[in-house]
Protein backbone atom coordinates (compact mmCIF):
# COMPACT_ATOMS: atom_id res chain seq x y z
CA UNK A 1 0.00 0.00 0.00
CA UNK A 2 1.03 3.43 -0.83
CA UNK A 3 -0.82 6.42 -0.32
CA UNK A 4 0.96 8.09 -3.31
CA UNK A 5 -1.78 7.80 -5.82
CA UNK A 6 -4.26 8.93 -3.74
CA UNK A 7 -2.64 12.35 -2.63
CA UNK A 8 -1.70 12.66 -6.53
CA UNK A 9 -5.48 12.34 -7.11
CA UNK A 10 -6.11 14.67 -4.83
CA UNK A 11 -4.45 17.24 -6.24
CA UNK A 12 -5.62 15.99 -9.93
CA UNK A 13 -8.99 16.97 -7.91
CA UNK A 14 -8.10 20.50 -7.17
CA UNK A 15 -6.86 21.24 -10.75
CA UNK A 16 -10.49 20.06 -11.84
CA UNK A 17 -12.07 22.61 -9.90
CA UNK A 18 -12.54 25.35 -12.20
CA UNK A 19 -14.03 27.39 -9.60
CA UNK A 20 -11.36 27.31 -7.26
CA UNK A 21 -9.10 28.53 -10.22
CA UNK A 22 -11.15 31.53 -10.36
CA UNK A 23 -11.72 32.44 -6.47
CA UNK A 24 -8.58 31.56 -5.61
CA UNK A 25 -6.07 32.68 -8.37
CA UNK A 26 -8.07 34.79 -11.02
CA UNK A 27 -9.26 37.51 -8.81
CA UNK A 28 -6.02 37.69 -7.03
CA UNK A 29 -4.01 37.93 -10.59
CA UNK A 30 -7.01 40.43 -12.08
CA UNK A 31 -6.67 42.92 -9.15
CA UNK A 32 -3.34 42.97 -9.11
CA UNK A 33 -2.86 44.52 -12.80
CA UNK A 34 -5.84 46.92 -11.90
CA UNK A 35 -4.27 48.73 -8.82
CA UNK A 36 -0.36 47.79 -8.96
CA UNK A 37 -1.31 48.53 -12.70
CA UNK A 38 -2.25 52.16 -12.14
CA UNK A 39 0.27 52.92 -9.49
CA UNK A 40 3.44 51.19 -11.40
CA UNK A 41 6.08 53.92 -10.31
CA UNK A 42 4.48 54.42 -6.65
CA UNK A 43 5.41 53.09 -3.36
CA UNK A 44 4.06 51.80 -0.65
CA UNK A 45 4.94 51.00 3.18
CA UNK A 46 8.74 51.55 2.65
CA UNK A 47 8.46 49.44 -1.43
CA UNK A 48 7.81 49.63 -4.32
CA UNK A 49 3.85 49.77 -4.63
CA UNK A 50 3.91 46.47 -7.06
CA UNK A 51 6.20 44.87 -4.72
CA UNK A 52 3.42 44.81 -1.56
CA UNK A 53 0.99 44.66 -3.93
CA UNK A 54 1.69 41.27 -5.38
CA UNK A 55 2.97 40.03 -2.10
CA UNK A 56 -0.86 41.13 -1.00
CA UNK A 57 -2.63 39.38 -3.82
CA UNK A 58 -0.45 36.56 -3.40
CA UNK A 59 -1.31 36.00 0.31
CA UNK A 60 -4.81 36.50 -0.43
CA UNK A 61 -4.76 33.68 -3.06
CA UNK A 62 -2.23 31.40 -1.31
CA UNK A 63 -4.74 31.94 1.75
CA UNK A 64 -7.54 30.89 -0.03
CA UNK A 65 -5.98 27.68 -1.39
CA UNK A 66 -4.77 26.44 1.98
CA UNK A 67 -8.01 26.97 3.23
CA UNK A 68 -9.58 25.28 0.59
CA UNK A 69 -7.71 22.38 1.14
CA UNK A 70 -9.01 21.59 4.49
CA UNK A 71 -12.24 22.95 3.90
CA UNK A 72 -13.13 20.45 1.32
CA UNK A 73 -13.50 17.99 4.32
CA UNK A 74 -17.06 19.46 5.32
CA UNK A 75 -18.27 18.63 1.16
CA UNK A 76 -16.50 14.76 1.84
CA UNK A 77 -18.30 14.41 5.36
CA UNK A 78 -21.38 15.42 3.99
CA UNK A 79 -21.40 12.92 1.25
CA UNK A 80 -20.23 10.11 3.41
CA UNK A 81 -16.71 9.64 1.80
CA UNK A 82 -15.06 10.35 4.93
CA UNK A 83 -16.71 7.25 6.21
CA UNK A 84 -16.08 5.58 3.09
CA UNK A 85 -12.12 6.37 3.67
CA UNK A 86 -12.80 5.14 7.32
CA UNK A 87 -12.90 1.88 6.18
CA UNK A 88 -10.14 1.80 3.68
CA UNK A 89 -6.35 1.31 5.36
CA UNK A 90 -6.01 5.06 4.88
CA UNK A 91 -5.09 6.40 8.18
CA UNK A 92 -5.93 9.76 9.02
CA UNK A 93 -3.36 11.28 9.09
CA UNK A 94 -2.63 10.42 5.40
CA UNK A 95 -5.97 11.60 4.65
CA UNK A 96 -4.96 14.81 6.25
CA UNK A 97 -1.72 14.89 4.66
CA UNK A 98 -3.08 14.79 1.34
CA UNK A 99 -5.59 17.74 1.77
CA UNK A 100 -2.43 19.59 2.81
CA UNK A 101 -0.34 19.15 0.17
CA UNK A 102 -3.39 19.92 -2.21
CA UNK A 103 -3.85 23.15 -0.62
CA UNK A 104 0.30 23.65 -0.50
CA UNK A 105 0.07 22.93 -4.47
CA UNK A 106 -2.36 25.47 -5.20
CA UNK A 107 -0.79 27.97 -3.01
CA UNK A 108 2.42 27.60 -4.99
CA UNK A 109 0.52 28.11 -7.88
CA UNK A 110 -1.14 30.44 -6.71
CA UNK A 111 2.25 32.51 -5.89
CA UNK A 112 3.89 31.65 -8.84
CA UNK A 113 1.56 33.57 -10.99
CA UNK A 114 1.79 36.51 -8.85
CA UNK A 115 5.32 36.38 -8.86
CA UNK A 116 5.18 35.88 -12.49
CA UNK A 117 2.57 38.82 -13.10
CA UNK A 118 5.09 41.08 -10.26
CA UNK A 119 7.86 40.69 -13.16
CA UNK A 120 5.96 42.09 -15.82
CA UNK A 121 4.76 45.03 -13.94
CA UNK A 122 8.82 45.99 -13.03
CA UNK A 123 8.59 43.94 -9.36
CA UNK A 124 12.99 43.26 -9.25
CA UNK A 125 14.63 40.94 -6.26
CA UNK A 126 17.86 39.56 -5.65
CA UNK A 127 17.28 35.61 -6.35
CA UNK A 128 17.95 35.27 -2.78
CA UNK A 129 14.94 37.66 -1.90
CA UNK A 130 12.94 35.98 -4.25
CA UNK A 131 13.69 32.70 -2.02
CA UNK A 132 13.69 34.17 1.18
CA UNK A 133 9.75 35.72 0.65
CA UNK A 134 8.84 32.65 -0.65
CA UNK A 135 9.90 30.54 1.98
CA UNK A 136 9.02 32.89 4.51
CA UNK A 137 5.05 32.85 2.74
CA UNK A 138 4.92 29.29 2.55
CA UNK A 139 5.65 29.45 6.51
CA UNK A 140 3.61 32.23 7.27
CA UNK A 141 0.55 30.06 5.13
CA UNK A 142 0.50 27.43 7.95
CA UNK A 143 -1.97 28.61 10.29
CA UNK A 144 -4.00 29.41 7.65
CA UNK A 145 -3.92 24.80 6.76
CA UNK A 146 -5.01 24.66 10.25
CA UNK A 147 -7.53 26.92 10.28
CA UNK A 148 -9.01 25.40 7.03
CA UNK A 149 -9.07 21.81 8.55
CA UNK A 150 -10.79 22.79 11.36
CA UNK A 151 -13.68 24.71 9.07
CA UNK A 152 -13.92 21.40 7.65
CA UNK A 153 -14.90 19.60 10.19
CA UNK A 154 -16.97 22.98 11.75
CA UNK A 155 -18.97 23.95 9.38
CA UNK A 156 -21.40 21.80 6.86
CA UNK A 157 -20.71 22.08 3.04
CA UNK A 158 -23.54 24.46 2.31
CA UNK A 159 -22.01 27.46 4.86
CA UNK A 160 -18.81 26.50 3.99
CA UNK A 161 -18.41 28.67 0.65
CA UNK A 162 -19.80 32.06 2.14
CA UNK A 163 -17.82 31.27 5.60
CA UNK A 164 -14.52 30.53 3.31
CA UNK A 165 -14.82 33.46 1.30
CA UNK A 166 -15.61 36.11 4.42
CA UNK A 167 -13.01 34.55 6.59
CA UNK A 168 -10.07 34.82 4.03
CA UNK A 169 -11.39 38.61 2.84
CA UNK A 170 -11.52 39.44 7.13
CA UNK A 171 -7.38 38.02 6.99
CA UNK A 172 -6.71 39.77 3.88
CA UNK A 173 -7.97 42.87 5.14
CA UNK A 174 -6.46 43.12 8.31
CA UNK A 175 -3.63 41.74 7.27
CA UNK A 176 -3.00 44.85 4.99
CA UNK A 177 -3.12 42.71 1.45
CA UNK A 178 -4.84 45.59 0.03
CA UNK A 179 -2.99 47.67 1.69
CA UNK A 180 -2.21 48.89 5.29
CA UNK A 181 -5.23 49.22 7.25
CA UNK A 182 -2.65 51.65 9.51
CA UNK A 183 0.78 52.46 10.13
CA UNK A 184 0.63 53.12 13.77
CA UNK A 185 -2.19 52.99 16.69
CA UNK A 186 -4.69 50.61 18.03
CA UNK A 187 -5.56 49.32 14.39
CA UNK A 188 -1.61 48.42 13.65
CA UNK A 189 -1.31 46.79 16.89
CA UNK A 190 -4.13 44.59 16.00
CA UNK A 191 -2.62 43.82 12.77
CA UNK A 192 0.16 42.92 13.91
CA UNK A 193 -1.07 39.97 15.80
CA UNK A 194 -2.98 38.33 12.80
CA UNK A 195 -1.23 36.19 11.19
CA UNK A 196 -2.17 36.87 8.05
CA UNK A 197 -0.42 40.58 8.57
CA UNK A 198 3.01 38.43 8.70
CA UNK A 199 2.10 36.70 5.60
CA UNK A 200 2.22 39.97 3.38
CA UNK A 201 5.25 41.37 5.24
CA UNK A 202 7.78 38.87 3.49
CA UNK A 203 7.24 41.23 1.15
CA UNK A 204 9.60 43.61 3.15
CA UNK A 205 13.05 41.35 2.53
CA UNK A 206 14.63 43.71 0.39
CA UNK A 207 14.74 46.05 3.66
CA UNK A 208 17.20 43.67 5.37
CA UNK A 209 17.68 40.72 7.71
CA UNK A 210 14.54 39.64 9.74
CA UNK A 211 11.47 40.85 8.10
CA UNK A 212 9.89 39.59 10.85
CA UNK A 213 11.23 39.57 14.00
CA UNK A 214 10.66 37.59 17.05
CA UNK A 215 7.28 39.01 16.96
CA UNK A 216 6.41 37.18 13.92
CA UNK A 217 7.37 34.13 14.48
CA UNK A 218 5.87 34.27 18.15
CA UNK A 219 2.34 34.93 16.47
CA UNK A 220 2.47 32.37 13.81
CA UNK A 221 3.53 29.76 16.28
CA UNK A 222 0.53 30.97 18.73
CA UNK A 223 -2.22 31.06 15.98
CA UNK A 224 -0.84 27.89 14.83
CA UNK A 225 -1.21 26.14 18.38
CA UNK A 226 -4.15 27.34 19.65
CA UNK A 227 -5.63 26.80 16.16
CA UNK A 228 -3.97 22.79 16.24
CA UNK A 229 -5.60 22.16 19.59
CA UNK A 230 -9.40 23.36 18.43
CA UNK A 231 -8.89 21.14 15.45
CA UNK A 232 -8.17 18.29 17.68
CA UNK A 233 -10.76 18.72 19.85
CA UNK A 234 -13.31 19.29 16.91
CA UNK A 235 -11.99 16.52 14.90
CA UNK A 236 -12.80 14.19 17.76
CA UNK A 237 -15.91 15.35 18.72
CA UNK A 238 -16.71 14.94 15.11
CA UNK A 239 -15.75 11.63 14.80
CA UNK A 240 -17.34 10.12 17.81
CA UNK A 241 -20.36 11.26 17.09
CA UNK A 242 -20.49 9.18 13.61
CA UNK B 1 -18.49 -23.52 14.04
CA UNK B 2 -14.20 -22.93 12.97
CA UNK B 3 -12.26 -23.13 15.23
CA UNK B 4 -11.04 -19.27 13.89
CA UNK B 5 -14.10 -17.45 13.18
CA UNK B 6 -13.75 -14.39 11.42
CA UNK B 7 -16.15 -12.42 12.79
CA UNK B 8 -16.97 -12.30 16.84
CA UNK B 9 -19.47 -9.92 18.30
CA UNK B 10 -20.58 -10.85 21.84
CA UNK B 11 -23.35 -8.48 24.20
CA UNK B 12 -23.13 -5.34 21.70
CA UNK B 13 -25.15 -2.86 22.50
CA UNK B 14 -25.58 0.21 20.95
CA UNK B 15 -27.56 3.50 21.63
CA UNK B 16 -28.24 6.84 20.28
CA UNK B 17 -30.09 9.06 22.88
CA UNK B 18 -33.32 7.19 23.47
CA UNK B 19 -33.47 5.30 20.65
CA UNK B 20 -32.07 1.44 21.76
CA UNK B 21 -30.36 0.79 18.00
CA UNK B 22 -29.08 -2.55 19.10
CA UNK B 23 -30.01 -4.69 22.31
CA UNK B 24 -27.42 -6.93 22.64
CA UNK B 25 -26.55 -8.85 19.57
CA UNK B 26 -24.45 -12.07 19.64
CA UNK B 27 -22.85 -13.31 16.36
CA UNK B 28 -20.14 -15.90 15.06
CA UNK B 29 -19.52 -15.81 11.32
CA UNK B 30 -17.02 -18.63 10.07
CA UNK B 31 -14.55 -17.39 7.32
CA UNK B 32 -15.55 -18.12 4.12
CA UNK B 33 -19.29 -17.46 4.96
CA UNK B 34 -21.85 -15.69 3.07
CA UNK B 35 -24.13 -14.36 5.36
CA UNK B 36 -27.04 -12.23 5.04
CA UNK B 37 -28.28 -10.27 7.73
CA UNK B 38 -32.16 -9.35 7.08
CA UNK B 39 -35.07 -6.94 8.68
CA UNK B 40 -37.37 -4.75 8.11
CA UNK B 41 -36.21 -0.99 8.31
CA UNK B 42 -34.77 0.48 11.95
CA UNK B 43 -33.84 -3.32 13.15
CA UNK B 44 -30.78 -2.45 13.71
CA UNK B 45 -28.54 -4.09 10.93
CA UNK B 46 -26.83 -0.55 9.64
CA UNK B 47 -25.75 0.09 13.27
CA UNK B 48 -24.61 -3.79 13.58
CA UNK B 49 -21.83 -3.67 10.60
CA UNK B 50 -21.27 0.05 11.69
CA UNK B 51 -19.69 -1.67 14.62
CA UNK B 52 -18.50 -4.10 13.35
CA UNK B 53 -16.06 -2.14 11.03
CA UNK B 54 -15.13 0.42 13.83
CA UNK B 55 -17.53 3.22 13.04
CA UNK B 56 -19.40 3.46 15.64
CA UNK B 57 -18.11 2.30 19.58
CA UNK B 58 -20.33 -0.20 21.27
CA UNK B 59 -22.28 1.27 24.24
CA UNK B 60 -21.27 -2.79 25.45
CA UNK B 61 -19.82 -5.60 24.09
CA UNK B 62 -17.30 -6.48 22.40
CA UNK B 63 -16.44 -7.11 18.39
CA UNK B 64 -13.23 -9.07 16.88
CA UNK B 65 -12.61 -9.40 13.28
CA UNK B 66 -9.63 -11.81 12.38
CA UNK B 67 -9.25 -12.19 15.76
CA UNK B 68 -8.26 -8.37 16.09
CA UNK B 69 -10.22 -4.55 16.54
CA UNK B 70 -12.33 -3.42 14.04
CA UNK B 71 -9.52 -0.92 13.43
CA UNK B 72 -6.38 -3.20 13.41
CA UNK B 73 -8.32 -5.06 10.53
CA UNK B 74 -9.35 -2.46 8.78
CA UNK B 75 -5.82 -0.93 8.90
CA UNK B 76 -4.60 -4.12 7.61
CA UNK B 77 -6.35 -4.07 4.35
CA UNK B 78 -8.84 -6.91 5.83
CA UNK B 79 -11.94 -5.20 5.05
CA UNK B 80 -13.72 -3.85 2.17
CA UNK B 81 -17.12 -2.45 2.08
CA UNK B 82 -19.75 -0.56 0.75
CA UNK B 83 -21.96 1.45 3.33
CA UNK B 84 -25.43 2.04 2.94
CA UNK B 85 -25.08 6.07 1.99
CA UNK B 86 -22.47 7.92 0.68
CA UNK B 87 -22.09 9.32 -3.04
CA UNK B 88 -18.65 9.49 -4.87
CA UNK B 89 -16.16 11.57 -4.77
CA UNK B 90 -16.61 13.98 -7.66
CA UNK B 91 -13.86 15.84 -9.99
CA UNK B 92 -12.09 12.36 -10.96
CA UNK B 93 -13.26 9.80 -13.60
CA UNK B 94 -14.33 6.41 -12.70
CA UNK B 95 -11.16 4.74 -13.71
CA UNK B 96 -9.01 7.02 -11.25
CA UNK B 97 -11.43 6.66 -8.05
CA UNK B 98 -11.37 3.17 -8.10
CA UNK B 99 -7.49 2.80 -9.00
CA UNK B 100 -7.55 5.44 -6.23
CA UNK B 101 -8.95 2.73 -3.55
CA UNK B 102 -7.24 0.33 -5.09
CA UNK B 103 -3.39 1.92 -4.61
CA UNK B 104 -4.72 1.97 -0.64
CA UNK B 105 -4.88 -1.82 -0.37
CA UNK B 106 -2.26 -4.13 -0.22
CA UNK B 107 -3.45 -6.99 -2.67
CA UNK B 108 -6.09 -5.31 -4.65
CA UNK B 109 -7.69 -6.69 -7.66
CA UNK B 110 -6.76 -5.33 -11.38
CA UNK B 111 -9.00 -2.06 -11.90
CA UNK B 112 -9.36 -2.92 -15.78
CA UNK B 113 -10.91 -6.18 -14.50
CA UNK B 114 -13.25 -5.26 -12.05
CA UNK B 115 -14.33 -2.33 -14.07
CA UNK B 116 -15.26 -4.90 -16.66
CA UNK B 117 -16.57 -7.39 -13.77
CA UNK B 118 -19.11 -4.41 -12.23
CA UNK B 119 -20.14 -3.49 -15.94
CA UNK B 120 -18.75 -0.12 -15.59
CA UNK B 121 -15.81 -0.26 -18.16
CA UNK B 122 -18.10 1.45 -20.37
CA UNK B 123 -17.95 4.29 -17.69
CA UNK B 124 -14.67 4.51 -17.16
CA UNK B 125 -13.67 7.73 -18.21
CA UNK B 126 -16.53 9.75 -17.41
CA UNK B 127 -16.44 12.00 -14.25
CA UNK B 128 -18.07 10.31 -11.30
CA UNK B 129 -20.62 13.38 -10.50
CA UNK B 130 -22.42 12.81 -14.24
CA UNK B 131 -23.45 9.39 -13.38
CA UNK B 132 -26.92 7.80 -12.69
CA UNK B 133 -27.76 6.00 -9.70
CA UNK B 134 -27.66 2.82 -10.91
CA UNK B 135 -23.87 3.46 -12.47
CA UNK B 136 -22.97 4.90 -8.92
CA UNK B 137 -24.20 2.10 -7.03
CA UNK B 138 -22.31 -0.39 -9.15
CA UNK B 139 -18.94 2.34 -9.18
CA UNK B 140 -19.52 1.89 -5.49
CA UNK B 141 -19.78 -1.65 -5.47
CA UNK B 142 -15.93 -1.71 -7.72
CA UNK B 143 -14.32 -0.10 -5.15
CA UNK B 144 -15.84 -2.40 -2.48
CA UNK B 145 -14.76 -5.15 -4.28
CA UNK B 146 -11.16 -4.00 -5.69
CA UNK B 147 -9.70 -3.60 -2.44
CA UNK B 148 -9.84 -7.62 -2.91
CA UNK B 149 -10.37 -7.76 1.11
CA UNK B 150 -10.84 -10.92 3.27
CA UNK B 151 -14.17 -9.64 4.83
CA UNK B 152 -16.79 -7.99 2.16
CA UNK B 153 -19.36 -6.26 3.78
CA UNK B 154 -22.42 -4.75 1.78
CA UNK B 155 -25.19 -2.41 3.75
CA UNK B 156 -28.14 -2.36 1.57
CA UNK B 157 -26.14 -2.38 -1.71
CA UNK B 158 -29.22 -2.56 -3.88
CA UNK B 159 -31.48 -0.62 -1.64
CA UNK B 160 -31.49 2.72 -4.06
CA UNK B 161 -32.02 0.44 -7.07
CA UNK B 162 -34.88 -0.52 -9.06
CA UNK B 163 -35.40 -3.93 -9.69
CA UNK B 164 -33.83 -5.02 -13.02
CA UNK B 165 -30.99 -2.82 -11.69
CA UNK B 166 -31.46 -5.04 -8.33
CA UNK B 167 -31.24 -7.92 -10.54
CA UNK B 168 -28.26 -6.77 -12.40
CA UNK B 169 -26.02 -6.09 -9.28
CA UNK B 170 -26.58 -9.84 -7.92
CA UNK B 171 -25.66 -11.78 -11.27
CA UNK B 172 -22.70 -9.48 -10.87
CA UNK B 173 -21.50 -10.25 -7.07
CA UNK B 174 -22.55 -13.81 -8.01
CA UNK B 175 -19.81 -13.52 -11.18
CA UNK B 176 -16.97 -11.72 -8.74
CA UNK B 177 -17.02 -12.73 -5.24
CA UNK B 178 -14.32 -15.42 -5.47
CA UNK B 179 -14.53 -18.08 -3.32
CA UNK B 180 -13.15 -18.01 -0.03
CA UNK B 181 -14.19 -14.69 1.01
CA UNK B 182 -16.68 -13.76 3.90
CA UNK B 183 -19.32 -11.73 2.37
CA UNK B 184 -21.81 -10.45 4.93
CA UNK B 185 -24.58 -8.16 3.49
CA UNK B 186 -28.09 -6.02 4.99
CA UNK B 187 -31.02 -6.38 3.03
CA UNK B 188 -34.78 -5.82 3.88
CA UNK B 189 -35.21 -8.51 1.00
CA UNK B 190 -35.88 -12.05 1.82
CA UNK B 191 -35.62 -13.13 -2.01
CA UNK B 192 -31.98 -11.55 -1.60
CA UNK B 193 -31.16 -13.11 1.26
CA UNK B 194 -32.62 -16.83 0.02
CA UNK B 195 -31.11 -16.25 -3.13
CA UNK B 196 -27.57 -15.20 -2.28
CA UNK B 197 -26.35 -16.25 1.21
CA UNK B 198 -25.61 -19.32 3.49
CA UNK B 199 -27.13 -17.99 6.35
CA UNK B 200 -29.57 -15.56 7.22
CA UNK B 201 -29.50 -13.82 10.34
CA UNK B 202 -32.77 -11.92 11.14
CA UNK B 203 -32.67 -8.64 12.94
CA UNK B 204 -35.63 -6.89 14.18
CA UNK B 205 -36.11 -4.25 17.30
CA UNK B 206 -32.58 -4.59 17.92
CA UNK B 207 -31.72 -8.28 18.33
CA UNK B 208 -31.67 -11.15 16.45
CA UNK B 209 -34.50 -13.03 16.04
CA UNK B 210 -33.74 -15.77 13.98
CA UNK B 211 -30.44 -17.24 12.76
CA UNK B 212 -29.78 -20.41 10.60
CA UNK B 213 -29.42 -22.04 6.84
CA UNK B 214 -31.07 -19.77 4.28
CA UNK B 215 -33.46 -22.78 3.07
CA UNK B 216 -34.27 -23.06 6.95
CA UNK B 217 -35.02 -19.60 7.59
CA UNK B 218 -36.96 -18.92 4.86
CA UNK B 219 -38.88 -22.36 6.12
CA UNK B 220 -39.64 -20.58 8.89
CA UNK B 221 -40.63 -17.49 7.90
CA UNK B 222 -41.14 -18.12 3.91
CA UNK B 223 -45.11 -19.16 3.95
CA UNK B 224 -46.53 -18.99 0.82
CA UNK B 225 -49.85 -18.38 -0.86
CA UNK B 226 -51.65 -19.69 -3.34
CA UNK B 227 -53.91 -17.46 -5.28
CA UNK B 228 -56.45 -19.43 -7.88
CA UNK B 229 -59.84 -18.62 -9.65
CA UNK B 230 -62.43 -21.12 -8.01
CA UNK B 231 -66.14 -20.98 -8.83
CA UNK B 232 -68.37 -22.91 -5.48
CA UNK B 233 -65.74 -24.21 -3.72
CA UNK B 234 -66.51 -24.77 0.21
CA UNK B 235 -63.97 -22.77 2.38
CA UNK B 236 -64.28 -25.57 4.61
CA UNK B 237 -63.23 -28.30 2.34
CA UNK B 238 -60.41 -26.44 1.38
CA UNK B 239 -58.87 -25.30 4.64
CA UNK B 240 -58.78 -29.43 5.09
CA UNK B 241 -56.19 -29.81 2.60
CA UNK B 242 -53.18 -30.95 3.71
CA UNK B 243 -50.44 -27.41 4.20
CA UNK B 244 -53.09 -24.78 3.98
CA UNK B 245 -53.24 -22.84 6.82
CA UNK B 246 -56.25 -20.27 6.42
CA UNK B 247 -58.41 -19.50 3.71
CA UNK B 248 -59.73 -16.35 2.45
CA UNK B 249 -62.45 -15.82 -0.54
CA UNK B 250 -62.96 -13.04 -2.56
CA UNK B 251 -65.79 -13.84 -5.30
CA UNK B 252 -64.57 -16.31 -7.44
CA UNK B 253 -60.93 -15.94 -5.96
CA UNK B 254 -59.60 -17.54 -3.40
CA UNK B 255 -56.41 -17.33 -1.46
CA UNK B 256 -54.66 -20.11 0.50
CA UNK B 257 -52.22 -19.19 3.20
CA UNK B 258 -49.78 -22.68 2.74
CA UNK B 259 -47.48 -24.01 5.12
CA UNK B 260 -46.44 -26.67 2.66
CA UNK B 261 -47.38 -25.25 -0.89
CA UNK B 262 -46.17 -27.68 -2.76
CA UNK B 263 -48.69 -30.27 -0.70
CA UNK B 264 -51.57 -28.11 -0.94
CA UNK B 265 -50.85 -27.44 -4.75
CA UNK B 266 -51.41 -31.28 -5.27
CA UNK B 267 -54.12 -31.69 -3.05
CA UNK B 268 -56.41 -28.65 -4.76
CA UNK B 269 -55.45 -29.78 -8.63
CA UNK B 270 -56.51 -33.11 -7.65
CA UNK B 271 -59.59 -32.06 -5.72
CA UNK B 272 -60.82 -29.07 -8.28
CA UNK B 273 -59.97 -29.99 -11.82
CA UNK B 274 -61.74 -26.28 -12.32
CA UNK B 275 -59.37 -24.53 -10.71
CA UNK B 276 -57.37 -22.28 -12.98
CA UNK B 277 -55.26 -18.83 -12.79
CA UNK B 278 -52.74 -20.03 -10.13
CA UNK B 279 -49.81 -18.36 -8.47
CA UNK B 280 -47.99 -19.22 -5.99
CA UNK B 281 -46.36 -16.45 -4.02
CA UNK B 282 -44.15 -15.98 -0.96
CA UNK B 283 -44.68 -14.15 1.99
CA UNK B 284 -43.34 -10.57 2.53
CA UNK B 285 -41.02 -10.16 5.34
CA UNK B 286 -43.82 -8.21 7.00
CA UNK B 287 -45.36 -11.66 7.67
CA UNK B 288 -42.18 -12.93 8.69
CA UNK B 289 -41.43 -10.61 11.05
CA UNK B 290 -44.90 -11.67 12.75
CA UNK B 291 -44.25 -15.08 12.46
CA UNK B 292 -40.77 -14.80 14.17
CA UNK B 293 -42.03 -12.65 16.77
CA UNK B 294 -45.29 -13.76 17.48
CA UNK B 295 -46.72 -10.32 18.05
CA UNK B 296 -49.82 -11.43 19.98
CA UNK B 297 -51.92 -8.77 18.32
CA UNK B 298 -50.74 -9.45 14.89
CA UNK B 299 -51.29 -12.90 15.64
CA UNK B 300 -54.69 -12.66 16.87
CA UNK B 301 -55.92 -10.96 13.62
CA UNK B 302 -54.37 -13.64 11.26
CA UNK B 303 -56.27 -16.41 13.57
CA UNK B 304 -59.47 -14.94 12.80
CA UNK B 305 -58.76 -13.89 9.51
CA UNK B 306 -58.71 -17.36 9.05
CA UNK B 307 -61.78 -18.28 11.04
CA UNK B 308 -64.15 -16.15 9.02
Amino acid sequence: MTTVPYTRLEVLRTFRNVRFFLFSIAFPLLLFYIVAGTNRHARLAGIPFPLYYMAGMASWGAMASVMAGGARISLERSVGWTRQMRITPLSTFAYFRAKVLSGYVMAAVSLALLFAAGLTLGVRLSVGHWFEMTGLMLVGLVPFVVLGILLGHLLNSESMGPALGGIVAIFALIGGAWGPIARSGTLHSIAKAIPSYWLVQAAHVSLGAGVWGARGWIVLAAWTLVLLRLTVRVYRRDTARI
Amino acid sequence: MAPNPAIVLSGLAKSYGAVEAVRGVDLTIAHGETVAILGPNGAGKTTTIDMMLGLARPDSGTVSVFGRTPAQAVASGAIGGMLQTGTLLRDLSVRELVTMVASLYPNPLGVDEVLGVTATAEIADRRTHKLSGGQTQRVRFAMALVSNPDLLVLDEPTAALDVSSRRDFWAIMRRSAAGGKTVVFATHYLEEADAYADRIVFMTRGKIVADGPATEIKARVGHRSIRATLVDADPEELRALRGVLSVDRRGESIVLRCQESDQALRDLLLRYPAVRDIEVTGAGLEDAFIELTGDPAEEDDQRSEGAA
